[in-house]
């Protein structure tokens, strides 16, 4: 990590210096345990703000749509998947981007944080060796990091930036593809018991709309949600049945362009498991297309592609 | 002062269910949430906060004004006034204390609420003091303290296996009526008062002079990149217990429908959007402008007070951990620079 820090340090330097960019989005050490936070950088001498840790967890290429100027960003694997896709969908200009590219181990989850601690509250953290050391008032405790990774991480299959124009660090191993195994359950209940569940999480729903906010992907100039002539979908969060649908839709709308980065589902300040719907949204994208979002420039997206013969076969 | 036992604590709830709506801290997931209760069982008073704060029990996230039905011989009004009796139980002081904050909105010589004030007017409050704040928590800037009774009609002080209660109004004296507590013995005060003492914050803010600073920089560049990371989405907004602004839309169907007033959020893009496609606030760097002017000047502008209680949710709930203590030490570090220069 260290290692890291400094190579993107000095990078992002180097560039502001030579000119190359006038801005680099990255991330700097966050105001809690566990948390970086996305920063911006624009003077040479600032650039030792930047930092890379395991609370790199915001998606920053939700940052780089319609950037008016030449500029550069840190991006590990989903975020560069994310780039890849809002190119394709005209959002970003490549030629006025330089991607710092960053190869991922995975971010901590501080949900899981909050539930192995119980109560307690986590005042400081460190992370060396694999292990997680969490410490508060009166406690100290090491926990494998493995556990306490995002499940998005958890299930990642390009840790490693797919484009990128400067890459820094060693590439990390690829673990195995993914078996969509948290969706079994999902899977297995009936339509009346995913509707109820769908309905226990979202009834939660404040319509804050950080989801929609924090992720790259959702960018429409008036979201339906907003809509009020027509009014698609009630304002108020009085009827849950209009909280589900603004999710159902908002997935829906993420069809062959959502890349499992999580970012809506850590957002949400009422946790809502938001994730269920968008990895089912993948896994369904993959079966049905054989498409992977935001692993390729050249090729086309399943929902703005001619329908090849064996994509019919699928229906 | 009085003493109630933690295991009395089930038998005064189910006295105050037969006569009242009970809100309190039950979990929800991971965290937790003011509900009204149905059983004791689901409270949970050992807790640090609440994700969204009790300002919704009598501000409710969505709420029907009055219904409308037309019919052959006119329209007809239903008026939705809640009148039940409410008590929250184990809010914290922060909280109380946004609840006077949250009067001066709606309760003013202008302008009384009635779907407001009428709630407000029947829920009594029993507060719970702060053993552990939180490291986001920074009330005692704001004026207030982890045991401050302000707003309160009963303060618990949990000393172990039992509340030491403070008794602050008659409101509050009527909800123990049949109890027979007995009043606080020395050790029990000591205890309280050592449980006082122990609570202390690491986090602060500096507030000083800030006031007219905003007064001047309105247009000071500082509001250009102070924004930038920002999402524009509501959880800081929605999970205030401070924040008030609400939006009113007609729902209807057919010959029917309902005036509903829903919160609404100073970070949305439609929240100044007027009807011409003109937007006064058309980028986050206005809005988040006026989420710190109105915070920390117009309220105080208006009725001389800031509109933040240090409760810290804002912090934590931030997708982006855009961290209120460190845009207000930014602005306070800045180079104060008139608007009118």
């Amino acid at each position: 990590m260290r290692e890291l820090t400094k190579a993107i340090q000095e990078t992002a330097q180097k560039l502001l210096q030579d000119k190359e960019v006038e801005l680099v989005v990255g991330f700097a050490e966050g105001s809690l345990p566990l948390r970086n936070t996305p920063c911006f950088i624009r003077q040479p001498e600032e650039a030792q703000r930047l930092v890379w840790g395991y609370g790199c967890e915001n998606n920053l290429a939700t940052y780089l749509r319609k950037r008016p100027e030449k500029l550069a960003v840190v991006a590990k694997g989903c975020d560069s998947r994310s780039i890849v896709e809002l190119i394709k969908e005209n959002q970003i200009n490549r030629e006025k981007l330089v991607i710092i590219g960053v190869p991922c181990q995975g971010m901590i989850d501080r949900k899981k944080v909050t539930r192995l601690l119980a109560g307690r509250e986590l005042l400081e953290a460190e992370v060396k060796d694999g292990q997680v050391v969490l410490k508060g008032k009166g406690y100290s405790e090491a926990v494998p990091r493995e556990q306490l990774l995002h499940d998005s991480c958890l299930t990642c299959q390009h840790p490693n930036p797919v484009l990128f124009d400067i890459m820094l660090g060693e590439p990390v191993p690829v673990k195995e593809a993914d078996s969509f195994g948290d969706l079994a359950s999902f899977e297995a209940k009936a339509p009346a018991e995913k509707r109820a569940y769908l309905i226990q999480e979202l009834s939660r729903c404040i319509r804050c709309y950080a989801c929609r906010q924090a992720c790259p992907m959702c960018f429409c100039e008036e979201c339906f949600a907003d809509c009020s002539m027509p009014q698609w979908l009630s304002k108020s969060s009085l009827n849950v049945q209009d909280n589900v649908f603004f999710q159902a839709v908002r997935a829906l709308h993420l069809a062959g362009r959502c890349v499992d980065c999580g970012a809506c589902d850590r957002a949400c300040p009422t946790s809502i498991d938001l994730r269920t719907l968008t990895h089912k949204m993948v896994k369904d994208v993959q079966e049905l297309f054989g498409y992977t979002a935001g692993v390729s420039l050249e090729e086309k997206p399943p929902l703005a592609a001619p329908l090849s013969s064996s994509t019919l076969n699928h229906f | 002062m009085l003493l109630l036992n933690k295991d009395q604590v089930t038998n005064w709830l189910n006295k105050l269910m037969q006569t009242c709506q009970v809100f309190a801290p039950v979990k929800e997931g991971d965290y937790f949430c003011f509900k009204q209760i149905s059983s004791c069982d689901q409270v949970i008073l050992n807790y640090n906060n609440t994700r969204v704060p009790p300002k919704e029990v009598l501000f409710p996230r969505s709420e029907k004004l009055f219904c409308y039905r037309c019919e052959n011989d006119g329209v007809q009004l239903t008026e939705q006034i809640d009148e039940s009796k409410k008590i929250i139980i184990g809010l914290r002081p922060c909280d109380a204390k946004s609840l006077l904050l949250l009067d001066n909105v709606f309760s003013s010589d202008k302008y009384q609420d009635p779907y407001y004030l009428t709630r407000r007017n029947n829920t009594v409050l029993v507060g719970l003091g702060c053993n552990q704040p939180a490291g986001t928590c920074f009330c005692t800037s704001l004026g207030g303290s982890p045991f401050s009774t302000e707003g309160l009609d009963l303060l618990l002080v949990d000393i172990g296996d039992q509340y030491v209660v403070e008794v602050l109004t008659e409101r509050g004296r009527a909800l123990l009526s049949g109890m027979e507590l007995p009043a606080a013995d020395q050790e029990a005060q000591e205890a309280a008062r050592m449980v006082k003492e122990g609570a202390s914050l690491s986090s602060q803010v500096n507030l000083e002079g800030l006031k007219s600073r905003l007064d001047v920089n309105f247009y000071d560049p500082i509001w250009d990149l102070i924004h930038e990371k920002c999402l524009g989405c509501a959880a800081c907004t929605y999970t205030c217990p401070t924040c008030h602004c609400f939006d009113i839309v007609d729902e209807a169907a057919g010959n029917e429908g309902c005036r509903i007033r829903n919160w609404d959020a100073c970070m949305f893009p439609l929240f100044t959007l007027h009807g011409s496609g003109h937007n006064p606030r058309p980028t986050g760097k206005e809005r988040f402008r006026q989420r710190v002017m109105h915070k920390f000047k117009y309220f105080v502008d208006n009725f001389n007070a800031i509109a933040c209680v240090g409760c810290g949710r804002c912090i934590i709930n931030c997708p982006v951990n855009l961290d209120i203590r460190e845009v207000l030490a930014e602005i306070q570090g800045s180079e104060v620079r008139s608007d009118n220069q």
